[in-house]
C-alpha cells in the first residue's frame, strides 16, 4: 500500500512533466495544425540553459531567465523560419520542424559537447520532504508537481477567463474574422508560438537537474510527447493532461512492479515449455514488464489509434 | 461576345506556353511515345553502372557506391510515399529493416542456399517489408498528414524498441549477423568479393528502380498523385483515397524491404541502428535533398548525401551540422530539392538562354561558395577553440595548419568571408534579372 502510494507520487511528477511538454505542443498543433518536432528540443534548450545561468546567477534566476530566453527564441523560429515555410504546405512545415530538431542537437553539441552536464538541484531544495513506510520523497519532487499545477491552472485561466484567452481562441478558430476586428493575427501566432515554447522550456528547466542534461535529452522525451497527445486526442488540452497523467503512472508502476510475463501467461493456464532455448517463443516468456516499461506508451498509442483514431478526448479528425 | 473571344484566345495562348515550357506538362513527359527517349536514360544508367567500377578501382570508392547505390532503392522507395503520395512517413527505417532482419534469418539457415542463389535472397527482404506494411498499412493509411505522420513514428519507435526485446529475431543490442559466402555459386559467383557485390547491388537498383518507376505510370500510381493533391476530389471520382495509400505504402514497403536485403548481403550485419528513428530520419533527409518533386530527385539526393557523408565526415567532426543546416536550407530556400533546381533551368535550355547565365551565375556563385566555405572556416575555428586539448592550439583548416588562438587567422578569415558575402549580396540583382529574362520567351532578341 505504501509503495503504491510512493510510486502515484513518482508517476504524478513524469506525467506533469510531459504535461508541461505537451500542453505547449497542443496548444501549438491547434494554432498552427502543424506538429511542431522540435518542441522537446525546445526543452533540450531550457535545460541548457538555466545550467548556464545557474552557474553564475543560481537556479532561481535560471527558472526565471531560461524560459524566458527559449521563448523568444521560439517566436523568432516562428517568425523568420514557420511562417516562410508555411506557403509550400503542411508536409514542408513538418519537415522544417523536424530539420530544426536535428539542427538543435547539433548546435547543442557545439556549444556544449557530448558528455552530460552538471546541473543539479538547488541547496535549497535538496532535502527529503516526507517519508512514506522508509520510502523518502525529496523536496524537488513536491516542488515540480507544484509548479507543474499552478502552470496548468494559470494556462487554463488564461485561456478560458481573460480577454487575452478569447482572442487567442477565436484567433485559432476564425483568425479572418479576428483580423477584420482589428487585432494583429500574425503576432498572436507568434505570440503562443514563443509561449508554447516557453513553456517547453520551463519543464527543461525544472527536469534537467532529475533527468539529466545531455544532448540525447530531447530525443529521449520527444516521441514520447507526440505518444501522448495522439492518445489524449490531437489539439485537447484536457486530453494532454489525462495522457500524460497515464503515461507517467503506467511506466512508473511498470517499472516498479517487476512482473513476469511467465508468470501471467502461466496464470492464464499455460505451461511454461520444458526447453526454453531452442522455442520460438522464448522472449515472449522471458520477458519482465520493466524491460517493457518504455514502450508500453507506444502499444497504447498503437490500439488507442486502432479503435479510436481521434484519442481520447479529440474532436477534429486529422 | 468579343470579350469571350478574347478570354478563350488568351487561354489558349496560355495553353501552348506551357506545352513548351513546363516540363512536368504530361505532353513533354511522355516524350509523345518516343521509344529512344523513353529507354535513354535507363540505358545510360546501366552502362554508367557497369563502368563505374573501372572509374573508380579502389575498394573504399566500392564500398562508397556499394552504400550509395543501396540508399537510392530506399530513398526512391520512400518518395513513393512522400513525393508521389504525400505521406510523410517518420519510421520507414522499420520496413528495410525488418526485411534484412529476415534475409539475415534466411542466410543463416542453412538449407536455404542449396535451393536458391544469393540474387534472389532481396526478394525475400521485400516480401518481409511488404507483409508488415500491410499490417501496419491496414491502420495507418486512413488518412494522410499529422495522424500518419505520428502513426508512423509511433510504430517506428515500437519495433525498434523491440528489438532489444525480442533477441530472438532482432539479436538484442549486438544485432544478428551472417555470412553470404555459404551461398552456392551463382554462375561461377561466389560474392567472396566487393566488386561481385557491386554488381549485384547494381542489377538490383537496375531493376528496383525501372519497377518503380513504371509503379508511378500504373493507375494506382496516378492515383496516389491526385490523392495526395485532392483527397476529396479524388473521392468523388470513384477513388477510395485510403486504398490508394494502402497500395502505394505497400509498394514502398516491398522495395524499402529490397534495399534492406541488400544491405545484409552487403555488410552481412544487421543492429537496431538499422532500426531506429535516426534512420528513418535521415532517408527523409536524403529524399527531401534530392527532391520529392521528381522520380529522379532521390537518386540525386541518396548520391550527395552519401558523398557528403563519406567525405565529409573523412574531414571534420562537425559534418552532421553542416547536413543539418543544408537540409534546413533546402526545406526553407528550395523546396524543390536538388531535383527542383536542376529543373528550373529545363525551360532556360529550351528557350536558347543558358549561355546569358553562365556570367551572372559566375559572378554571384562563385563569392557565394567562398562565403559558406569562409562562415563554414569560422565555426571549425570557434568549435577548435572551445573543445580541443589544452595546449593544443595548431589546427589544420583547407590544407593551411595555423594557430587557432592567434589574431591573424580570424581577421584573414573574418574579412574573407565578409567580403565574399558583400559581393554576392551586391551582385545578386544582376542574376536575378539575367534569370529573369532567360526564363521570360521572348525577352531577348
Amino acid at each position: 500500500m505504501d509503495l503504491i502510494l510512493v510510486n502515484i507520487i513518482d508517476g504524478l511528477v513524469t506525467g506533469l512533466l510531459l504535461f508541461m511538454l505537451s500542453a505547449g505542443l497542443t496548444l501549438i498543433f491547434s494554432m498552427m495544425g502543424v506538429l511542431n518536432f522540435a518542441h522537446a528540443s525546445f526543452y533540450m534548450l531550457g535545460a541548457y540553459f538555466a545550467y548556464q545561468i545557474s552557474q553564475g546567477l543560481g537556479f532561481w534566476m535560471g527558472l526565471l531567465i531560461a524560459p524566458l530566453i527559449v521563448g523568444v527564441l521560439g517566436a523568432g523560429v516562428e517568425r523568420y523560419g514557420l511562417r516562410r515555410v508555411h506557403q509550400y504546405g503542411h508536409v514542408p512545415e513538418l519537415i522544417f520542424t523536424f530539420g530544426l530538431a536535428l539542427l538543435i542537437e547539433e548546435l547543442v553539441q557545439f556549444v556544449w559537447g557530448k558528455n552530460q552536464m552538471p546541473y543539479f538541484v538547488p541547496e535549497a531544495l535538496n532535502f527529503s520532504a516526507f517519508a512514506i513506510a522508509g520510502n523518502s520523497i525529496p523536496a524537488y519532487k513536491i516542488f515540480m508537481i507544484f509548479i507543474s499545477l499552478a502552470i496548468f491552472i494559470g494556462l487554463l485561466f488564461i485561456l478560458t477567463r481573460t480577454r487575452v484567452g478569447m482572442i487567442i481562441q477565436a484567433a485559432l478558430s476564425y483568425p479572418r474574422t479576428v483580423e477584420a476586428l482589428g487585432h494583429n493575427v500574425p503576432l498572436i501566432f507568434m505570440g503562443v508560438f514563443g509561449v508554447g515554447t516557453a513553456l517547453a522550456g520551463v519543464a527543461g528547466v525544472i527536469a534537467g537537474p532529475v533527468l539529466g542534461t545531455f544532448p540525447g535529452m530531447a530525443f529521449v522525451l520527444g516521441s514520447i510527447v507526440f505518444v501522448t497527445i495522439v492518445i489524449g486526442g490531437l489539439g485537447s488540452l484536457w486530453g494532454a493532461l489525462v495522457a500524460s497523467l497515464l503515461i507517467g503512472w503506467i511506466t512508473t508502476f511498470a517499472k516498479a512492479y517487476n512482473i513476469a510475463m511467465a508468470d501471467i501467461l502461466n496464470g492464464i493456464g499455460f505451461a511454461t515449455p520444458e526447453n526454453l532455448d531452442d522455442n520460438l517463443f522464448r522472449d515472449l516468456w522471458t520477458v519482465t514488464s520493466p524491460q517493457i516499461a518504455d514502450i508500453l506508451p507506444y502499444i497504447l498509442m498503437v490500439l488507442i489509434l486502432i479503435f479510436r483514431p481521434s484519442g481520447l478526448f479529440g474532436k477534429r479528425h486529422s | 461576345m468579343t470579350q469571350m473571344d478574347t478570354k478563350s484566345d488568351v487561354k489558349g495562348a496560355r495553353g501552348d506556353e506551357q506545352i513548351t515550357t513546363d516540363p512536368r506538362s504530361p505532353a513533354q513527359q511522355m516524350g509523345a511515345g518516343n521509344m529512344t527517349l523513353t529507354f535513354a536514360p535507363w540505358i545510360v544508367a546501366a552502362v554508367l553502372l557497369a563502368i563505374l567500377p573501372f572509374i573508380f578501382t579502389n575498394n573504399s570508392s566500392i564500398t562508397i557506391m556499394n552504400q550509395m547505390w543501396i540508399t537510392v532503392i530506399f530513398a526512391l522507395a520512400y518518395n513513393m510515399l512522400l513525393g508521389q503520395g504525400g505521406m510523410l512517413s517518420f519510421g520507414h527505417a522499420v520496413y528495410a529493416g525488418v526485411g534484412g532482419f529476415a534475409c539475415m534469418h534466411i542466410m543463416n539457415a542453412s538449407d536455404f542456399f542449396s535451393v536458391l542463389p544469393l540474387p534472389v535472397l532481396p526478394v525475400f527482404g521485400g516480401l518481409f517489408g511488404m507483409g508488415l506494411a500491410i499490417i501496419v498499412g491496414s491502420f495507418s493509411t486512413r488518412s494522410a498528414g499529422t495522424v500518419f505522420a505520428m502513426i508512423s513514428l509511433g510504430v517506428g519507435e515500437l519495433i525498434a524498441a523491440c528489438s532489444v526485446i525480442i533477441v530472438a529475431f532482432f539479436g538484442g543490442e549486438e544485432g544478428i549477423s551472417g555470412d553470404r559466402t555459404y551461398a552456392q555459386p551463382f554462375f561461377g559467383v561466389e560474392f567472396l568479393q566487393q566488386i561481385e557485390v557491386y554488381y549485384l547491388i547494381s542489377a538490383w537498383v537496375l531493376i528496383s528502380a525501372a519497377l518503380m518507376y513504371l509503379w508511378s505510370r500504373t493507375p494506382v500510381g496516378r492515383m496516389a498523385n491526385a490523392v495526395r493533391d485532392n483527397p476529396e476530389r479524388a473521392e468523388f471520382l470513384g477513388y477510395s483515397a485510403r486504398w490508394v495509400r494502402f497500395y502505394s505504402f505497400v509498394a514502398s514497403g516491398f522495395f524499402a524491404g529490397v534495399a534492406g536485403g541488400l544491405f545484409a548481403i552487403n555488410y552481412e550485419i544487421l543492429t537496431e541502428e538499422n532500426l531506429n528513428t535516426a534512420s528513418s530520419g535521415v532517408i527523409l533527409l536524403v529524399t527531401f535533398l534530392g527532391g520529392v518533386g521528381f522520380f529522379f530527385g532521390p537518386i540525386i539526393g541518396a548520391i550527395a548525401f552519401t558523398l557528403l557523408q563519406t567525405v565529409l565526415s573523412l574531414q571534420t567532426d562537425l559534418w552532421a551540422f553542416y547536413a543539418g543546416t543544408l537540409f534546413v536550407a533546402t526545406v526553407m530556400f528550395f523546396p524543390g530539392g536538388l531535383a527542383g533546381l536542376l529543373m528550373m533551368h529545363v525551360p532556360v535550355f529550351r528557350l536558347g538562354n543558358a549561355r546569358s547565365l553562365i556570367v551572372p551565375y559566375f559572378k554571384t556563385l562563385l563569392p557565394a561558395l567562398i562565403g559558406i566555405l569562409g562562415l563554414a572556416a569560422l565555426v571549425e575555428m570557434v568549435f577548435h577553440v572551445r573543445h580541443a586539448a589544452p595546449g593544443d592550439d595548431e589546427m589544420t583548416l583547407f590544407w593551411t595548419t595555423f594557430d587557432s588562438h592567434a589574431v591573424l587567422p580570424w581577421v584573414i578569415a573574418i574579412g574573407v568571408t565578409l567580403i565574399a558575402l558583400g559581393i554576392t549580396r551586391a551582385t545578386a540583382p544582376g542574376l536575378r534579372e539575367a534569370w529573369n529574362e532567360a526564363t521570360t520567351p521572348g525577352a531577348r532578341a
